[in-house]
């Protein structure tokens, strides 16, 4: 790797600069490379907290038939990002949940690209964005269709949740479409707490800091319900909400 | 038990509550009627602590655990009442300042306000709402927390009485609840928590006929004790065909302009609103 990326650069938009000057480009050289065999199924879980801040970078190459499950949550008081890209070939899916999770200043973002190279590929992508303080949380999600691949079917979902005023939120969902029987979804929502729900449960004795963590809880699981291992997911779920004791 | 004197509220800066008072002793039923606009919906949410309903004047007090006569008798004093704050739990015969507590230590302290619109939650299932409401009541109350099995013990048994199917509470907070079963699910809620005190607020509304008698009859096999009270919002008079009311209000304009016995309540049935309270 030779260049900087700057925040001119697509994928970096949203990047915290000064964090990247500091990280690139030693760690943008890093790519974890995993093969799936075709008919292969393999599910990895990471939780990006304060022992793993910075910049994450995967590859993922599915063969025929084989399905990639990925689940991450970013909870690193530091700038920290996941980037994935995946290259699925005929009939095989990419499974992706993600949550960003914290306050202070720092941002958290997960960048995936997913190459569509072959006919039937499915992909689908749920992330969630809980912030205060500053923080930002990003979610860059591009589709690549090759020429041929029929029957595609590719889905993106985000929603944020800001607790602050002040705390940001970003979704782009991007689109490279080279072939004509396609379905390629993508839906964003940002918003803040409901407050009435809070509300509703003070009414019945639950505290507030208790209530907003119930709150959290069911507005992220929607990224980790495709994870079968109930135990991993509740894993996942935690060490997201043990990153809201710090929030206001 | 509850002592609301002279209380005036604003929502928004519009006055709503104007010089409201009334006093519920325990083992009474109080059904406070009025026109659409008097501050009835407004007295409940000030009661339950709603941010953004704010009490400009007057207080209330609240008894949690009123002392039976008898047993005043017999200490040979009665307890002096002084309001206290801040605490979950309250002294037999003490009395509470409830408008310096925040919305869930009025709820531990065992007030229960029953929502006339009931707010959907989704992601948190009836079960996990309930069981974490109850254990946050016996936490604040100094009491152990219920395990997982007594509590689904304690909610099967509830809602088996309010006719609810126990699937019902396995899915998200009133999420696709029919206006009926958001109701059924309140009262529910109110069996499971067992609160000394409860407002509820047109819970009859939205309900069909059947329901509306299983629901007044939970109502009375829940909170008809000689150690709790209610205050019943309502519209209509057929409710309180199944939860007979002690006494009854009418509210106009944020003031109650007229008290009386059930009587009232026909008479406003028949009469209307302008006929009687003018």
């Amino acid at each position: 790797m030779t260049y900087l990326p700057t925040t001119r650069d697509e994928e970096w938009r949203y990047a915290d600069p000064v964090a990247l000057a500091e990280l690139a480009p030693a760690s943008l050289d890093v790519w974890k490379e995993i093969t799936l065999a075709p008919g292969e199924t393999r599910a990895k879980c990471l939780i990006l907290d304060d022992d793993y801040p910075g910049i994450h970078r995967v590859r993922l190459t599915v063969g025929e038939g084989g399905r990639a499950e990925l689940f991450a949550a970013i909870s690193a008081s530091s700038y920290t990002r996941l980037d994935v890209e995946v290259r699925l070939a005929k009939g095989a899916h990419f499974e992706f949940g993600g949550v960003t999770i914290g306050g202070g200043a720092a941002t958290r973002e997960f960048v995936t690209r997913t190459v569509h190279a072959e006919p039937e590929a499915t992909s689908h992508q749920v992330v969630r964005a809980v912030h205060w303080g500053t923080a930002t949380g990003n979610f860059l999600g591009r589709i690549d269709v090759a020429r041929g691949s029929q029957g595609t079917d590719a889905a993106q979902d985000f929603k944020g949740l800001l607790l602050e005023r002040g705390a940001s939120a970003n979704a782009k969902p991007e689109l490279e479409i080279f072939a004509d029987d396609v379905k390629c979804a993508h839906g964003a929502a940002i918003g803040q707490m409901d407050e009435m729900a809070r509300y509703y449960m003070a009414a019945r004795g639950i505290p507030p800091e208790v209530a907003r963590k119930l709150l959290v809880r069911a507005f992220i699981a929607d990224a980790f319900v495709a994870l079968e291992d109930e135990d991993e997911q509740e894993k996942l779920l935690n060490a997201a909400l043990d990153a809201l004791g710090d929030a206001a | 038990m509850l002592e609301i004197t002279n209380l005036h509220a604003t929502v928004g800066r519009a006055p709503i509550l104007n010089g409201l008072s009334l006093a519920v002793n325990a083992g009474e039923v109080h059904a406070i009627m009025g026109p659409n606009g008097a501050g009835k919906s407004t007295l409940a949410y000030v009661l339950g602590g709603r941010p953004g309903y704010e009490v400009t004047s007057g207080t209330v007090t609240f008894t949690p655990n009123p002392a039976h006569a008898e047993l005043v008798e017999a200490s040979g004093a009665a307890p002096a009442p002084r309001p206290s704050t801040g605490s979950g739990r309250a002294e037999v015969g003490e009395a509470v300042d409830l408008l310096s507590l925040d919305p869930h230590e009025r709820a531990a302290l065992g007030l229960f306000l029953g929502f006339q619109y009931p707010v959907e939650i989704p992601g948190v299932s009836n079960v996990q709402f309930l069981r974490e409401a109850l254990n946050a009541q016996r936490k604040a109350r100094g009491a152990e927390p219920l395990s997982g099995g007594d509590f689904l013990k304690l909610a099967r048994e509830k809602a088996g009485l309010l006719r609810m199917d126990m699937e019902m509470l396995k899915r998200p907070v009133n999420v696709g609840f029919s206006g009926g079963e958001k109701k059924r699910a309140e009262m529910v809620q109110m069996g499971i928590l067992d609160p000394a005190f409860a407002v509820l607020d047109e819970t009859d509304s939205g309900l069909d006929i059947d329901a509306l008698r299983i629901v007044g009859e939970g109502i009375n096999a829940i909170m008809r004790n000689p150690d709790k009270g209610v205050l019943l919002i309502t519209h209509y008079q057929r409710l309180l065909d199944y939860v007979r009311p002690d006494f009854v209000h009418v509210l106009s304009k944020g003031r109650i302009v007229k008290s009386g016995g059930p009587e009232l309540a026909v008479q406003l049935e028949s009469e209307g609103y302008e006929a009687v309270a003018a």
